[in-house]
């Protein structure tokens, strides 16, 4: 008894701006995950270092007296870097897809030491101008929401193009791809680095966010990706009721974001350890993924064959 | 328009599995040529489409397209001069795209592909028009997925792709195989029909003899890598199966090991 009276529903809705904020920013991330992803079919693991890098050089960058805005291009670029590095890997010396972004992740660890100088590195909004606070929760939500609305449109857009087709045709017909005179390298290589650059936007911001860059704040974020892209397409198709098109995947991609959130504070507020919220995020990914999964083999089944056929020839 | 110049090409060389594929082949094709390709499993006649269309290097040889060698360019950019309809499929076009996008990425086969928009409205109109003249009813589902196309509309997409832009060389690699006789049928029957229009030059790997016999105006039999018989003109409008085996028997010293050709 004494624990439901614990759980006060005014902490949860206190909570939920804030949750909405990361959710938005880690939606970001999750369109650079979507990217590779979906579109290239490459799952990509270099994220988790290159979101912190991109708080890494954003936080450094605004010490050094950069505007945010400048700081945060820089980032983007750093983030480029990132991914152009896993595309080389893959394509140039033929490392596989996890193995390729897993080396770029664990040597950007030290690279982001490196930037940083420390493992933690703070930027208070008293003395810098930042573009998003988590002092400022309102405007945090209405800033990554412009920046969420741009991307897409961005993205929608670019996939749109005949460049961006050649990136989506790689990633679902690579041998189609080459016969249509796709140079398969340089679109992987070229989905890589926009896919990171997002990636290390997002990890920009979420530094100004919260206030600090941190070399672990990256870790799982391929995860957290994961589970926005998964929840995003789930809960679109099971509200529209049909294929989503692409312009409502993205969207859906930010919101599956800012769901995850929401999840994380539900669990939180139910005063869960926070210790096991990594585990927490696994088990969701996994319901996630398996919905799809079961939702078909629900419909068809050896299990229901058999049974179907004992009926009948009963 | 084509020339295969003495091309070897051994596959897993020094292991266990190594495996000559092509011994030399020679090969000269006039433009406006339709060659089918006949063999046995093993002949290397898929092997030497493949290193025409540079899938990968070959080991010694030359293959040269309308005068350029392209010897040593890779497979991307050798696709400027080729239109292919593989085996498979599904090999041939995108699934997750719609039959339109895959029109498009085809339409600019051998340009470069910047940031203009995928497919524009003129196109649309166009990719509509070539639609209906395979009769499938696709233009009516211009927006659908590829994926949702059953084999032999697939194939017919990919053909239509393959010479969307005139290839100066048409490869097709058992294009029909995978599909029911009567798919089969109108497939190759479009194919004459694009190769006849546009004048293409074209080669046809099959396993059907009688259908190496009734299309194309050469006829070429494949045996351990080489090019063992080149039959064309005349000589080919009067082959029959019968005579096809005998050759091939005359040629090789041994019988055709080959029961899906001869049943066929």
């Amino acid at each position: 008894m004494s624990y439901l009276a614990s759980l006060n529903s005014m902490n949860l809705i206190g909570s939920l701006p804030g949750n909405i904020a990361q959710g938005l920013i880690w939606g970001l991330m999750a369109l650079g995950v979507y990217i590779t992803f979906r579109l290239l079919d490459f799952a990509d693991l270099t994220v988790d270092g290159s979101f912190a890098t991109g708080g890494a050089v954003t936080v450094v960058l605004i010490l050094h007296g950069w505007s945010a805005p400048a700081a945060l291009l820089v980032a983007i670029l750093a983030g480029l870097a990132a991914g152009l590095i896993t595309g080389l890997l893959h394509t140039l010396l033929g490392i596989p897809p996890i193995l390729a972004g897993i080396l770029t992740q664990i040597a950007l660890y030290s690279i982001n030491l490196n930037i940083m100088g420390m493992a933690n590195l703070a930027v208070s909004v008293d003395n810098y101008s930042l573009l998003i606070s988590l002092r400022k929760v309102t405007a945090a939500i209405l800033v990554t929401l412009i920046f969420a609305a741009v991307i897409i449109m961005i993205l929608y857009w670019y996939f749109g193009t005949e460049q961006g087709s050649s990136i989506r045709a790689t990633g679902c017909n690579p041998a189609m791809s080459k016969a249509q005179g796709i140079n398969i390298n340089f679109t992987k290589v070229l989905a890589l680095s926009l896919s990171n650059g997002l990636v290390a936007l997002s990890g920009g911001l979420m530094a100004q966010y919260q206030g600090f860059s941190d070399i672990n704040m990256g870790r799982g974020a391929i995860v957290i990706g994961l589970a926005a892209v998964i929840i995003g397409e789930v809960l679109g198709e099971a509200i529209f009721r049909k294929r989503l098109n692409f312009f409502g995947r993205l969207t859906f991609v930010v919101a599956g974001g800012v769901i995850y959130y929401i999840i994380v504070g539900v669990v939180l507020w139910l005063k869960l350890p926070s210790n096991d919220l990594k585990l927490f995020t696994a088990v969701i990914v996994a319901i996630f993924l398996a919905v799809p999964y079961l939702k078909a083999k629900s419909r068809t089944s050896f299990a229901k064959a058999a049974k179907k056929g004992a009926q009948n020839n009963a | 328009m084509l020339d295969i110049i003495n091309v070897h090409k051994t596959f897993n060389p020094g292991t266990i599995n190594e495996k000559v594929a092509l011994a030399g082949v020679d090969l000269h094709l006039n433009a406006g040529d339709f060659c089918t390709i006949i063999g046995g499993n093993g002949a290397g006649k898929s092997t030497a489409l493949n290193a025409v269309a540079g899938v990968w290097p070959v080991d010694n040889g030359s293959i040269i397209i309308d005068g350029e060698n392209v010897t040593g360019v890779p497979e991307y950019k050798r696709a400027a001069y080729l239109g292919r309809v593989f085996q498979d499929p599904m090999t041939g076009t995108a699934a997750t795209m719609g039959i339109v996008e895959n029109l498009a990425l085809a339409a600019r086969r051998g340009s470069k592909r910047g940031l203009c928009w995928g497919v524009t409205k003129a196109e649309k109109e166009r990719y509509c028009e070539v639609l209906k003249t395979l009769d499938l009813g696709l233009e009516d589902r211009m927006t659908a997925k590829v994926g949702l196309l059953s084999g032999g509309q697939r194939q017919a997409l990919t053909l239509l792709m393959a010479t969307l832009r005139k290839p100066k060389l048409l490869l097709l690699d058992e294009h029909t195989a995978a599909l029911d006789p009567k798919t089969a049928e109108k497939v190759l029957r479009t194919t004459d029909k694009i190769i006849a229009e546009q004048q293409l030059t074209a080669m046809m790997v099959t396993h059907n003899m009688k259908d190496a016999i009734a299309h194309g105006n050469r006829l070429i039999m494949m045996h351990e890598g080489k090019v063992i018989l080149d039959i064309s003109g005349e000589d080919k409008m009067k082959l029959t199966v019968p005579d096809l085996l005998h050759q091939f028997e005359l040629v090789s010293g041994e019988e055709f090991a080959n029961d899906k050709v001869i049943l066929a």
